[in-house]
């Protein structure tokens, strides 16, 4: 265990913490949008292995990871309005209708997978792009700036939404619809299409967050190769108290753990690894349980919003 | 005029409770539609699909096999509803309880059937309802949102189950042959659930499930406990009023649901496995959910719906061999069911209310 504490293994696990964070942050900054205009959308997990399956295979199709990116967000999208009108216009009980996403989404990628691939095949995803002069800071430049584009896009898109959310006209309309959408509509914004932005634009970055994993970390496809991430993506949500800074902690905290974690197994020490992997989820019950900041929580989340209701 | 009004009401009702069963044809009309792009033959497919599940005695049997952990599960998901939360962790709560079974039919197998058994299912009803109860308690006193916490405690439970497998649990005789497939020793004979069609599958368990969706639905609406768990699920903010606790029904509900997907492991594990595996809970957590919600969310409902489902994930396969095509579509049909039964219900809501106004 002392190990550890040696500087190269340090170095690793913030190394791979941080690619790790990358599928979990498109993800999660995501359904922070979604969640800030009122829609919990617990498809993400279906989604992302949409975006996943169909970067890859577009990807592998044309040899080119750019059009494997554009065709998972737009899947993503697709998906998000999938979404959207069972949630926001046939105003269906949220909790399950993301369910019934993710089902599809296992189910379509799989059937998908199996009828146009088989066998499990890898590619070229995107290549890891050093920064020039930050990666030759000493000991932490090349863990930090020595990534492939889609890392840096996932940490530059917190700063960019916290923009979005807090100092933009858009960000104060999410935030009504979210928070008071009776409000909303009587001074005239239409809370309707708000929703369904931020729920699409959350569906693309949930098929970018697949896209991520199939051809820019792993670079293959495998059925249920998202195994839980979107549904951890939507606790780190609740953990980050609904605000992109904080979600960004808690996917660092989350992929730091998982890079430990993968650490301690391949050293082999004397833990079982089940309980290793399991590391993770335990920590995400005990975080959901001990973040304080549940009074962030909008309002109006979860809650189909009905003209004239009241 | 009394007359009338009351078979328009009779007629309402009837109609709001077919509503969700027209999302499974349109399903089915999607899922053609993707068959032909495969280059199948949907008639055929279909064809295949039906006559596999319910053609003949042994399509019919692996039917009801399928349907009896589905509509276990489905009681439990259908509690937790009335009750106002969300259950998700039906899959995670099959596994512990088909584990703590096990570990009891094996640890005890010299014991007589008569306390055995009992125990075997009461073991896995225990270690469901505490892995329901985990979420349940987090909810009730931190107010941690039920969905993720049981989606959280699924991954946990397969963790639990690989390393008690690959561990403590395995059959010795793998050991011994080298092998070291992760499954547990087989169960003592004295444990295993009767069964109810010689040469095949179908066993006593599918009876228990029966009886127990008539129970769950005396206790819902016969009962004061169950009376107050739906009156929570109806409207929180009433039932705080009448003084109802409505974190102690939350959390019950979810621990009751627990115990039924628990007990839905452990009769897979005695009626059908007769030992614990990996996979064993193979996705009925989840079909149960929609199972559940096609019955809508009501126990009697749920058995037809199971049986339904059953026969779909028995027809799967049966359409995979028969045309090719992965039995997933099932899969993804079974996802458009549950968008289409949540998203046809604002429909019977306007009808509910636009009848309210009236007066």
């Amino acid at each position: 265990m002392a190990e550890l504490f040696t500087l190269p293994v340090l170095l690793g696990i913030l190394y791979s913490g941080i690619r790790l964070a990358t599928p979990y942050l498109f993800a999660a900054v995501g359904e922070t949008f979604a969640q800030r205009s009122g829609v919990l959308n617990l498809g993400v997990e279906g989604i992302m292995l949409m975006g996943a399956f169909s970067g890859f295979f577009v990807g592998m199709k044309t040899g080119s990871p750019i059009l494997g990116l554009l065709a998972a967000a737009v899947v993503g999208i697709l998906m998000g309005l999938l979404m959207s009108f069972i949630s926001i216009t046939m105003q269906a009980e949220q909790g399950i209708s993301g369910i019934g996403l993710h089902l599809f989404g296992l189910g379509l990628s799989s059937l998908l997978f199996k009828t146009t691939m088989g066998g499990v095949e890898s590619i070229e995803g995107f290549k890891a792009v050093r920064i020039p002069l930050l990666a030759d800071i000493p000991y932490i430049g090349e863990p930090l700036f020595n990534h492939n584009v889609l890392v840096y896009a996932a940490f530059l898109l917190v700063p960019i939404s916290t923009w979005v959310l807090n100092k933009t006209t858009l960000g104060l309309k999410i935030r009504a619809v979210g928070q008071n959408p009776q409000a909303a509509d009587t001074l005239g914004v239409n809370v309707t299409r708000v929703r369904y932005f931020c729920v699409c634009l959350g569906g693309m970055l949930a098929g970018i967050a697949g896209a991520s994993l199939s051809i820019a970390l792993i670079n293959l496809f495998q059925e249920n190769m998202t195994n839980g991430m979107g549904f951890i993506a939507v606790a780190l949500v609740y953990f980050g108290g609904w605000r992109p800074w904080g979600v960004m902690g808690g996917a660092l905290l989350f992929s730091f753990v998982n890079a430990f974690q993968l650490w301690i197994q391949v050293k082999g020490i004397n833990i079982p690894s089940d309980f290793a992997i399991m590391m993770p989820y335990v920590l995400t019950i005990l975080a959901l349980a001990f973040a304080t900041n549940r009074a962030q929580q909008p309002a109006a989340l979860a809650k189909p919003y009905e003209r004239g209701e009241n | 005029m009394a007359d009338r009004a009351g078979m328009k009401r009779v007629l309402n009702k009837v109609f709001e409770a077919l509503l969700p069963l027209l999302a499974v044809p349109v399903a089915f009309l999607i899922g053609a539609v993707m068959l032909l792009a495969l280059g199948a033959n949907p008639l055929e497919a279909y064809g295949a699909m039906i006559a596999g599940a319910f053609g003949d005695v042994s399509g019919l049997t692996q039917t009801l096999v399928k349907a009896t952990p589905l509509l276990l599960v489905g009681l439990g998901v259908c509690i937790a509803f009335r009750g106002g939360v969300i259950n998700i962790g039906g899959e995670g709560q099959i596994i512990v309880g088909a584990l703590a079974s096990t570990a009891v039919a094996v640890g005890f197998k010299e014991w007589p059937t008569l306390t055995l058994l009992p125990l075997c299912l009461l073991s896995g009803v225990l270690a469901g309802a505490i892995w329901g109860g985990v979420p349940g308690i987090l909810k009730a006193r931190l107010g941690v949102n039920e969905i993720l916490s049981t989606v959280m405690m699924n991954a946990i439970a397969v963790q639990l189950s690989n390393y008690l497998l690959r561990g403590p649990m395995i059959d010795p005789k793998e050991i011994e042959a080298g092998t070291r497939i992760a499954q547990s020793a087989l169960l003592p004979r004295s444990v295993w659930l009767t069964r109810l069609v010689p040469q095949t599958l179908l066993h006593a368990g599918a009876i228990i499930a029966v009886v127990l969706a008539v129970a769950v639905f005396i206790f819902l609406w016969r009962t004061t406990i169950g009376y107050r768990i739906r009156a929570v699920g109806l409207n929180r903010d009433a039932a705080k009023y009448a003084g109802i606790k409505v974190p102690f029904y939350q959390a019950l509900s979810l621990i009751l649901g627990g115990a039924f997907a628990g007990l839905a492991g452990s009769i897979e594990v005695m009626g059908v496995q007769h030992r614990m595996m990996e996979n064993l809970a193979s996705g009925y957590g989840f079909s149960g959910i929609v199972a559940a919600l096609f019955g809508s969310l009501h126990p009697l409902g749920a058995i037809p719906a199971s049986v339904l489902f059953g026969g779909l994930l028995v027809g799967a396969d049966k359409m995979q061999r028969a045309v090719q095509v992965p039995s997933a579509l099932i899969d993804t049909l079974l996802g458009l069911v549950v968008l289409f039964v949540v998203g046809s219900q604002v429909l019977s809501r306007q009808r509910a209310r636009r009848r309210e106004t009236r007066g």
